[in-house]
């Protein structure tokens, strides 16, 4: 259930990508995601496609794998792309589909969404595929740094993140774990009627809160042990550094961002 | 219950830059009856073996026969709730499981899903508690007042109490003390020879393994690397040490009474005991 979804898995390799600093890729993945919108004609969202799956191709990562992680995320596209093509009235009538007529409009228009909800998957997705937990806890809280002189919690926020994230496969294991405990004693997670499987969740979310509980008041113990007391003057581990690739990496970037304005109609 | 494994492979994310083999063609059978142990380190395919065992995994190839039940890739297995019926699995840390408000309720739960009236499983609760050593007067408890050792228990009857022809027990006492461990093995023992159960236990102790089982399969990256009768099996030492598992200790100290005394007994299955009091016949101590 958890294996074919690819969103938020970090996938290790030996690509350029990987070895970007992560508040390189925060930065250019944030301003895509804007100017995604910014694109309003053909060439134009062909140029971000380029960009994008060159993108993708540079981090080593395998095409058949990205597309069926993206597995759950096909089918919203599909249903935005059908609910545009019946929905959008612009344009001529082009035929009629099921007793609804579908307007050219409604097939420019329903593509160029369904592509752009397709690039933002694809271009997010890739910042946690090759870019681990801690790599973009560390990045966000550099780059929030300056929000300190307003007094806002950003280490505290940082390490809230980071905790999280850390515990997210934990929880997975352990959810899959009791599951399997349980349907030996007999739950059915799978068939039989709604109501039924919604009461088979609670002998799987009760003891997962206890243990979520527990594990969090040992790791706050753990802490406190080893003499944990917040930010302040607290030395990097690993330090983020900007380096000549990065600067490369921003110059494409401009010149695809450039390179969108000149071509959008 | 007979159990035989043929050929069974599995493979964990197959076509993923994340496959992993855990269980490579695989084959062996276990009659209805025997005590099985399965050794082998962390990595060998232990866990996933045993969710074979009641179809919570199928084999990615090959095939698992239990009884009449039949698993097989890509092949719907009929009725595989009569199955976990049949087959009760004790995981590693049982207690993680426990979520009822009452003793009570958490113990009922296994058999009510598969079925049993009321009348059914409070007659079969007594019985129960018995043989995991718990109070009656707990019943109305809430399972997690309960210290560690006892909420092991608890959970332990929570899977008895669905009256399985197949137990299968995974490290079943690991975390308790030693005390506890000594009870709780010789408690599936008993059971084991009492219900005419077929058992069979995953374990780390070479000890447990040779004072329990009468057969004991031994695996390595997920196949099958030794087979047999536990005394054939834990002579083995230079084997056993080619996968870094150890002698059981009273083996080991058979062979260093051998080596620096000249003193040959042959291990069958003798209790500490036994074996103290052979020795001490043998040095000449008689009375």
């Amino acid at each position: 259930m958890a294996s074919s979804l690819i969103i938020g898995q970090y996938v290790p390799a030996d690509s350029v990508v990987h070895r970007l600093d992560p508040r390189t890729k925060i930065m250019m993945i944030f301003t895509f995601v804007i100017i995604v919108f910014f694109a309003n004609n053909a060439p134009s969202y062909l140029w971000l496609t380029v960009f994008s799956l060159g993108a993708a191709t540079l981090t080593k990562i395998k095409p058949r794998f990205l597309l069926k992680g993206l597995k759950p995320v096909w089918f919203l596209i599909v249903f935005t792309f059908l609910l545009h093509l019946f929905v959008t009235r612009e344009g001529d009538v082009l035929t009629t589909l099921l007793g609804f007529p579908v307007y050219t409009g409604a097939l420019i228009q329903g593509f160029q969404i369904s592509l752009r909800f397709f690039l933002l998957i694809l271009v997010t997705s890739l910042l946690t595929l090759t870019t681990t937990p801690i790599e973009i806890t560390d990045a966000i809280e550099t780059l929030l740094h300056p929000l300190k002189k307003i007094k806002f919690p950003v280490h505290e926020l940082a390490l809230m993140m980071s905790i999280s994230l850390r515990f997210i496969p934990t929880l997975m294991q352990e959810t899959e774990k009791i599951s399997k405990a349980q349907a030996s004693r007999g739950v059915d997670f799978k068939t039989g009627p709604l109501k039924e499987r919604i009461q088979a969740v609670v002998p799987l979310l009760v003891p997962l809160f206890v243990s979520a509980f527990k594990r969090a008041e040992e790791l706050a113990m753990a802490m406190e042990a080893r003499g944990y007391r917040g930010g302040e003057g607290r030395t990097r581990l690993r330090e983020l550094a900007i380096v000549s690739r990065d600067y490369i990496a921003f110059c494409l970037f401009f010149i695809v961002i450039a390179g969108l304005f000149v071509l959008r109609g | 219950m007979d159990i035989s494994f043929k050929q069974v492979s599995h493979t964990y994310q197959v076509n993923s830059p994340f496959e992993y083999h855990a269980l490579k063609s695989l084959d062996f059978d276990i009659k209805s009856g025997q005590f099985v142990a399965i050794v082998g380190h962390t990595g060998s395919g232990k866990s996933t073996l045993i969710q074979h065992l009641n179809g919570l995994l199928k084999p990615t190839s090959g095939e698992v026969v239990i009884g009449d039940y039949r698993l097989k890739a890509d092949e719907k297995t009929a009725n595989i709730k009569g199955l976990r019926e049949k087959v009760g699995v004790v995981f590693q840390y049982p207690e993680h499981q426990l979520f009822e408000e009452t003793i009570e309720k958490d113990i009922a739960f296994g058999p009510k899903n598969f079925g049993a009236s009321d009348e059914t499983i409070q007659a079969r609760i007594p019985k129960i508690l018995e043989a995991v050593n718990l109070d009656v007067a707990l019943l109305n408890r809430s399972p997690f007042d309960l210290s560690g050792g006892q909420m092991r228990r608890v959970a332990i009857a929570g899977v008895l109490a669905m009256e399985p022809d197949v137990l299968v027990l995974d490290e079943p006492t690991a975390g308790l003390d030693p005390r506890g461990q000594q009870e709780i093995m010789d408690m599936f023992y008993k059971l084991h020879h009492e219900k005419g159960l077929t058992t069979i236990l995953v374990t780390h102790s070479m000890e447990d393994a040779l004072k329990y089982a009468d057969h004991v399969i031994i695996l390595e990256q997920g196949k099958k690397y030794l087979e047999g009768k536990p005394e054939d099996i834990f002579v083995q030492q230079a084997r056993l040490k080619q996968v870094q598992l150890d002698v059981p200790e009273e083996i080991q100290f058979l062979m260093d009474l051998e080596k620096r005394l000249g003193m040959t007994i042959h291990y069958e299955k003798q209790s500490v005991d036994d074996l103290a009091d052979t020795i001490k016949h043998r040095l000449g101590g008689g009375q």
